[in-house]
């Protein structure tokens, strides 16, 4: 390798600080869309290089389903403080009290799926033009043609037959009036990118990543956190299992794994060797052949 | 920039490398991609479960290795791909991403779009059929994007029975179509991808054949000199000024490199003003760095405080890039209403924004003939011409033949806001 080449998390690096600068240069009033799993901090923490010495120019929005991890809640409270960032937080939970979207019935039931309304909603009452995300292309077959800067009309939607071409490093954001982006700065980061980049980068992470024991249930092959949110099926035990979590979202639909890793190198090492792909343990996602395509068009993050 | 930090493993120690697929429907570009995958195990367990189970659905044969690229719900039912899909692999010596685009519908606007950014075109053909229209039409998009390397897979040769005749027909039918191109690497390999052969493992049935498979090829080709490192280029992206009190006077100019080598101490010039000074520093969120280079992310300071802005450029006073309102350049139109006669389009290029009027169009390519076509003027959906604009400012603008970077712009419609066309500046 010579003297100006650089290495590939490099240039992931130096593409997704490139595309953050532009959504601050090209909109008014963008957001950080942060769940407090592993690639919306790796957003977060992208966005931090890409402003230094000066603060994140952006709030950070966090869609709260009620029924989070409170390990999620704890290590979102701690970054923003960190960071010294503004924090918005949309409750489903609340949304569910006003009447504006209903809860799912029956022993699969998840807020997931709600998300996509309250989310809209505090976009729409922040008068946010641009929505950064942590989403990646190599997740799952409808990401794979989402573009970096990708247009949703004024109902959120998104539409993918009729994408905007996207060239070289010229980002076109213009949009009209009530409509807005969606922005993915980590488009080209793979699972494994991401987490040998927050190895190397020595990023601090929710304890949920790293094994350990909890109380689980095993359905449809998928390893659950048993908790309140999770009404049990007739002969459903949970019992005691040592696990981690690939991905971090609600906890009534993300799957865990069986797992030794209990530091960042061991699961690097894992993913590196591993053999299921990163959203095989999301219950969402198993609804349907395209059920993220569909969630997407609704304007699902 | 990254820390490097210690031990380097393997992991992060390659470089990237993003190559883009061309081909039609039935000359197994998708079992080409899938093969990659699949011989480079990128595919998991769960994922070659699901397209087993799609293929049984469809009461295919084994496993259809295109169902792991037919990404939309659209694509699934009508067996097509409508648009650029991304797909990542990694090797221990790099990592990869693929372009991929269609074979038909729009295909100009998304071979266009993954060639951008590619540093390798993979064009396919299949060995029965020799050299058709469409590739033509392949190796003419990759060197009007000047995609630096390109491979051309000879595929299905295990259905002319691995013939050495037919491949050398074949490359020497390319070799004589591509002297008219503008192309600078060109290497072919003879493959089956259903099969296997010189995918990522040799084959044993082409003895006649010496080269490497296309794994080793795309591991080793040099790519390190596919930026430009003479010319250099800084276009302010974004001003850096923190307001803190312990930054109190701090003033960056945030931007990625699009050319050249900056080093800290160097004389400088800036664009529009045509002022000179020195690179006080050129700083990261992990420090001083001494040089910065393409495609770094950075920010440079200046020992004399001028006001630059987004849009502006910092360049050396002896290697000026072109400053004019007049471009000459080549498009390519990705709209259903066709390009304006003196129509008004706003301009992007580099991080500046500009309004632009269409003053003349020189002619329509048919890129399957090169013909220039002076009379049909019409220019729609798919079409390339090479036109004239004039710019309410001055662009900052190289040759895109020297540099991707500052030779490309997009035009976009005012009214809609839609991207309407590509273009590499000629002059």
């Amino acid at each position: 390798m010579t003297h100006y080449q650089l290495n590939h998390l490099q240039e992931l690096e130096a593409e997704s600080i490139f595309v953050i600068r532009e959504v601050a240069s090209q909109f008014e009033n963008p957001v950080i869309l942060f769940s407090g799993g592993k690639d919306s901090i790796l957003l977060t923490h992208l966005a931090r290089k890409a402003f230094w010495p000066a603060r994140i120019p952006f709030p950070l929005l966090h869609i709260d389903t009620g029924h989070n991890f409170p390990e999620t809640i704890e290590f979102r409270d701690r970054l923003v403080a960190q960071l010294g960032v503004k924090l918005i937080v949309g409750s489903v939970e609340e949304a569910i009290n006003r009447g504006v979207v209903q809860e799912e019935k029956g022993y699969n039931a998840s807020r997931n799926y709600l998300q996509t309304a309250v989310l809209l909603e505090e976009l729409e009452k922040g008068k946010f033009d641009a929505a950064l995300g942590g989403g990646r292309r190599d997740e799952e077959k409808a990401r794979a043609k989402e573009r970096f800067f990708s247009h949703r009309d004024e109902f959120g939607q998104w539409d993918p037959k009729n994408q905007r071409p996207e060239l070289w490093n010229l980002f076109n954001g213009r949009k009209h009036y009530g409509e807005h982006f969606r922005v993915f700065p980590i488009s080209n980061w793979t699972e494994l990118d991401v987490w040998t980049y927050l190895m190397l980068e020595g990023i601090e992470l929710p304890s949920l990543y790293f094994v350990h024991e909890r109380s689980c249930i095993v359905r449809d092959g998928v390893i659950l956190a048993a908790s309140p949110y999770l009404p049990l099926k007739p002969g459903e035990r949970p019992k005691r299992m040592r696990v981690r979590f690939r991905t971090i979202g609600d906890m009534t639909c993300t799957g865990a794994i069986e797992s030794d890793a209990d530091t960042i190198e061991k699961i690097v090492a894992e993913i590196a060797t591993t053999r299921i792909a990163e959203r095989g343990g999301r219950a969402d996602d198993h609804r349907s052949e395209t059920a993220m395509e569909d969630r997407k068009k609704e304007g699902y993050f | 920039m990254m820390k490097q930090k210690e031990p380097p493993i393997q992991l992060y120690q390659g470089e990237l490398l993003r190559f883009t697929t061309a081909g039609s429907v039935d000359d197994g570009k998708s079992t080409l991609i899938g093969r990659l995958l699949y011989d480079s195990k990128s595919i998991f367990e769960d994922q070659l479960d699901a397209i087993k189970t799609a293929s049984q659905r469809r009461g295919e044969e084994g496993i259809n290795l295109a169902l792991l690229t037919d990404g939309l719900r659209a694509e699934r039912e009508q067996g097509i791909t409508i648009d650029v899909a991304y797909r990542y692999f990694a090797t221990p010596k790099r990592k990869f991403i693929i372009a991929d685009t269609p074979g038909h519908i729009q295909y100009t606007r998304n071979m266009v779009t993954g060639a951008s950014t590619a540093n390798v075109a993979l064009i396919l053909i299949d060995a029965r059929k020799g050299i058709v229209e469409q590739t033509r039409r392949h190796a003419f998009i990759a060197s009007l994007l000047q995609i630096p390397h390109l491979v051309i897979c000879i595929n299905k040769m295990d259905l002319v029975n691995y013939s050495h005749e037919v491949y050398a027909q074949i490359k020497s039918e390319f070799k004589h179509f591509s002297s008219k191109l503008d192309v600078k690497d060109v290497h072919f390999i003879p493959i089956s991808a259903l099969k296997g052969d010189n995918v990522v493992h040799r084959s044993k049935r082409m003895p006649w054949y010496e080269g490497p498979t296309l794994m080793y090829y795309l591991e080793n080709v040099h790519i390190a000199s596919d930026h430009n490192l003479i010319d250099c280029r800084f276009p302010v992206q974004y001003v850096i000024r923190p307001n803190t009190d312990a930054y109190h006077d701090y003033r960056g100019y945030a931007g990625r490199v699009a050319g050249g080598i900056f080093k800290k101490g160097d004389e400088v010039m800036l664009l529009p003003s045509g002022f000179t000074t020195r690179i006080a520093r050129i700083d990261t969120a992990d420090g001083e760095v001494p040089t910065a280079f393409p495609p770094m992310s950075v920010t440079i300071l200046l020992e004399d405080d001028f006001d630059l802005s987004r849009g502006d450029m910092i360049v050396r006073e002896h290697n000026t890039p072109a400053i004019s309102q007049d471009i000459e350049a080549m498009i390519c139109w990705f709209n259903p209403r066709p390009l304006q006669a003196r129509g008004k389009y706003a301009l992007m290029h580099t991080t500046q924004e500009v309004r632009c009027m269409v003053k003349e169009i020189r002619y329509k390519l048919d890129i399957n003939t090169l013909h220039r076509n002076l009379e049909d003027k019409t220019i729609g959906m798919n079409d390339i011409a090479r036109i004239r604009l004039r710019t309410t400012k001055p662009l900052f603008y190289d040759p895109y033949r020297q540099n991707r970077n500052t030779g490309s712009l997009i035009l976009i419609d005012e009214h809609t806001h839609e991207t309407v066309a590509a273009g590499m500046i000629i002059e």
